[in-house]
């Protein structure tokens, strides 16, 4: 589904990711561990192929197609969907607009607002005053709208309350198509802080990611108990 | 007095003022031609659709009360509500001794050469009044309008809303089709009395050649409320006006909602000045400006004068167009140790980041440009009766198009 190769990719002049190189494959889900800082956020905002984010070196494949130099849009028309960890506020567009531009499945917006409990909030403004759990569920409706093929979540716990987090799960589970086996089609890469998303979601591999660079790689679950009780430093001495 | 006013009006009569370009008043015809119909009914479909831009609904449907003035003559003035006075500033100036009383005392008939103007060739104007009490919820529209190439409108209007009472209304000033160059110049005073609300809702659609110099004073007595709300989407080459509240009586407030669109060509020099002379006074000015190729000033003035006053000031301006300029400037003034006074004011094009969400979500960048902009004019007017925000809104949905 994602492959990619050797990236090297620079902010503003300074380089942020050093040669990543990562594969998912179609129907899995990979979790991204790192600080703050190692440049996970890079790493999505790169595949889902913003701007600023300047790729000097390297290759993004999505279904066998090169697509490092695509536009953000049209990645977004080819299946790839990003729910951001703090997205922008627009003030005067109403959440519904933006709910609408994302369904291209004549899915009722209500419908599904209704049963997140998020109806209250589908004519307010884009993300202006929203919690930090909104702004999360927010941004995982506005995926499933689009029903991208490629997931991207960008630490979809952070500030969300243990009852929200529930809610959360399963709308991520819904996303990757985790009720399906063998014909799962869905692939995801999650970043994750907290490693709270391991108790809701089954994961197939999990990365460390430290200054621009995959530093180790292995079982998600193993992978966060080790940084649990040693920290990032053993993943740094680690070269698995 | 009147004497003693012409005088003071005489001596200010070549005294520029203090901002925007300066106008020759020579340049301009003060007498409008006298061969044509005197009503609406001559009024041509173009230059009907073209006042309708402009919020004046010429059927009259759902409006307590029309004026309508075309260059310097008054064409049309009706009342449909008791309680409700619309008429002429000229005959109100016969029929009222004391209106004289309320003549250039919110705006000083000294204060540059157009009020001067305004005094020394005055043609005429409205003259709306609320009696006590009357809550009139139903719009009264004004129209100026200038039909005829050249010519400049000096005009005096008086508004105001007795004790208790509640008045809409709702100006637009439009140029007839094909009109290029003309100057208008609007003396505006208004009084709102002890616990009344006035909305002031003006809508500008000028010709690219037009000067603009509104001069507008309002006073709010104890517990009134003032409203404006001002809309200049089309192009127009200079306007410049700044009205000044006076917060006279405790409790009072005033609001100024302003949305500025300067295409190329255009000046826009506007802003508001509101001094809070009363405790527990409150006022708020927000303006939002759009440049697509002119200039745009954008002024407001707070003046905190006594404890237990509140205020903000708020200009939020994009850049759509490199040749385009905002040039912000707010003014905060305390003079006491309880006022709250505050402004925010931001400037630039528009946000990258915030274009580039709505891509990831599917939109092309020109769809998620357009958005932004439609979002960013999509100005909520809180206290404004529904049917004036409809047509505040017609007004920004109709010159979307051109925008973008």
């Amino acid at each position: 589904m994602l492959e990619i190769i050797d990236l090297w990719v620079e902010v503003d002049g300074k380089p942020v990711l050093k040669g990543v190189d990562l594969k998912i494959p179609r129907g899995e889900t990979h979790i991204l561990f790192g600080k703050n800082g190692s440049g996970k956020s890079s790493l999505l905002m790169t595949i889902m192929g913003f701007r600023r984010y300047r790729v000097r070196q390297g290759r993004i494949l999505y279904q066998g197609e090169d697509i490092t130099h695509t536009p953000v849009n049209e990645r977004a028309k080819m299946g790839i969907g990003l729910a951001f960890q703090r997205p922008p506020s627009i003030r005067g567009v109403k959440t519904r607009d933006i709910f609408n531009f994302c369904n291209t499945n004549g899915v009722s917006c209500e419908v599904l607002a209704d049963r997140f409990q998020f109806s209250d909030l589908l004519d307010r403004e884009v993300n202006v005053g929203f919690s930090g759990g909104e702004i999360k569920k927010s941004e995982l409706l506005q995926l499933l709208l689009q029903d991208p093929q490629l997931i991207l979540l960008d630490e979809p716990e952070s500030g969300v309350d243990l009852e929200n987090l529930e809610v959360l799960g399963k709308a991520i589970n819904k996303l990757l198509e985790k009720y399906l086996w063998r014909q799962r089609a869905k692939s995801g890469l999650i970043i994750s802080h907290f490693g709270f998303i391991l108790n809701y979601i089954e994961a197939d591999a999990g990365y460390v990611l430290m200054d621009g660079r995959i530093h180790c790689q292995g079982n998600p679950r193993e992978l966060f108990r080790g940084i649990q009780r040693h920290g990032y430093r053993e993943c740094m001495e680690c070269q698995r | 007095m009147p004497e003693m006013i012409r005088n003071r009006a005489e001596q200010a009569i070549r005294k520029k003022a203090a901002f925007g370009p300066d106008v020759d008043l020579e340049g301009y015809r003060i007498v409008g031609t006298r061969d044509e119909a005197l009503d609406l009914d001559s009024l041509t479909r173009e230059e009907r659709n073209k006042i309708a831009g402009s919020g004046v609904d010429l059927e009259e449907k759902n409006r307590a009360g029309t004026f309508f003035m075309s260059d310097d003559r008054v064409l049309h003035c009706v009342s449909s509500q008791s309680g409700l006075e619309v008429m002429p500033m000229a005959t109100a100036l016969q029929e009222y001794p004391w209106v004289a009383d309320c003549y250039w005392q919110a705006v000083p008939v000294d204060a540059d050469k157009f009020t001067a103007q305004a005094e020394l060739h005055f043609q005429n104007g409205y003259f709306i009044r609320a009696l006590p009490g009357q809550r009139v919820t139903t719009p009264i529209q004004a129209c100026l309008y200038l039909k005829h190439e050249s010519m400049a409108q000096n005009l005096h209007n008086i508004v105001i809303a007795e004790e208790g009472s509640e008045l809409n209304v709702i100006t637009g000033c439009a140029t007839a089709p094909r009109i290029r160059r003309g100057l208008h110049i609007g003396i505006s005073e208004f009084y709102v009395r002890r616990g009344a609300k006035l909305t002031f809702t003006m809508i500008h659609d000028w010709g690219e050649e037009v000067m603009v110099r509104p001069r507008s004073g309002i006073v709010v007595e104890e517990d009134g409320l003032f409203l404006s709300n001002y809309v200049s989407l089309k192009p127009v080459r200079s306007l410049q006006m700044y009205p000044t509240v006076r917060l006279t009586g405790p409790g009072a407030v005033a609001r100024f909602h302003s949305v500025l669109v300067a295409p190329r060509g255009t000046d826009l020099d506007t802003g508001a000045r509101v001094v809070l002379e009363s405790s527990r006074t409150r006022a708020e000015i927000i303006s939002r400006a759009i440049t697509t190729g002119g200039r745009i000033m954008a002024r407001g003035h707070l003046r905190g004068l006594q404890p237990e006053v509140k205020a903000h000031l708020e200009c939020h301006g994009l850049i759509l167009n490199d040749s385009g300029a905002i040039h912000a400037i707010p003014e905060l003034e305390a003079q006491s140790m309880g006022a709250e006074m505050s402004h925010e004011a931001a400037v630039g094009k528009i946000a990258e980041e915030e274009i580039e969400y709505l891509m990831a979500r599917g939109l092309s960048e020109e769809e998620a440009t357009a958005t932004i902009v439609r979002g960013f004019l999509n100005v909520r007017i809180e206290g404004l009766p529904a049917e004036l925000q409809a047509q505040v809104d017609r007004a920004i949905e109709e010159s979307k198009q051109s925008l973008l």
